[in-house]
């Protein structure tokens, strides 16, 4: 059952996915990107990590994807346009880049340097996956942790003070 | 149980898509949309390797890429809105400012 699953999710993942690159109209690239998170988060479910899968929903099929949507509603682009022999060009670069990278990965994989060294110690999962993280990132992690809420102040201070603009009349101008 | 080479595989390709809409779209929105799919990738192989090493470290990983993630969609998204400000377009190529 739970391969299936998996293969459920991982072909929508990488259907939507694949529409995300190919959809001419930004909303429908940023749609499908919500769909293709809620997908992996079925895939971090299936892979016994719930928490890291409740919070893919909430940061990315949430926060971030509404953020996304906000900007491009805002912009108010228009369908892209994109013809001419530079950009059929640099497409074709693109995807045959894309193919490289995946016989790289065969190869890497046929290697067998896929499988890493066995597992130590398995982590103490008393409570459930959410309140193992926590505990560990509350312990070991806890230095790391906070320094993620510095990095989240000043995100959100520059992101205040670029998106705000310049002002109209700046002071200092025309004396 | 699902192997890990098969997510390892599915991690791979995602990024690969990323990589490509990376290179092949012209629209600033949609490349960034791309990074976001490629920075899921890596989270994928770490929370598969971290099911592997029955350990917990590669999830908490994923919790501060994730951190990192919304950081830098907040800061990037207002680049682009101050850039099409500057220059009406979201086109990579039409911003040629530093061009000599």
């Amino acid at each position: 059952m739970v391969p299936y699953l998996f293969l459920g999710f991982a072909a929508m993942l990488l259907a939507t996915a694949l529409m995300v690159i190919l959809h001419k109209h930004p909303v429908t690239s940023a749609l499908f990107l919500v769909l293709s998170f809620s997908s992996l988060a079925g895939i971090y479910l299936l892979l016994q990590a719930e928490f890291v899968g409740m919070v893919q929903i909430i940061v990315y099929a949430g926060a971030i994807m509404v953020l996304f949507l906000f900007v491009i509603m805002y912009l108010n682009l228009p369908h892209d346009v994109e013809k001419g022999a530079q950009i059929a060009v640099r497409r074709g670069i693109g995807w045959m880049v894309g193919a490289l990278m995946l016989l790289f990965a065969g190869l890497l994989a046929k290697k067998g340097w896929v499988a890493g060294p066995a597992a130590t110690a398995p982590a103490d999962l008393s409570g459930g996956n959410a309140a193992a993280i926590g505990r560990v990132l509350y312990s070991r992690f806890l230095f790391p942790f906070e320094i993620t809420s510095i990095l989240l102040l000043v995100a959100m201070v520059g992101a205040i003070v670029m998106a705000k603009g310049r002002p109209a009349s700046p002071e200092g101008e025309g004396e | 149980m699902i192997p890990t080479e098969w997510v390892l595989a599915l991690s791979a390709v995602l990024f690969t898509i990323g990589v490509v809409g990376v290179l092949v779209r012209r629209n600033a929105l949609v490349i960034f949309m791309s990074i976001e799919l490629m920075l899921n990738a890596a989270n994928l192989a770490f929370v598969a390797f971290a099911r592997q090493q029955q350990s917990l470290d590669g999830q908490i990983f994923v919790f501060f890429v994730m951190t990192v993630a919304a950081a830098e969609v907040a800061v990037g998204l207002a680049i682009i809105v101050n850039l099409f400000r500057l220059r009406e377009t979201v086109f990579v190529d039409e911003i040629n400012l530093l061009k000599g």
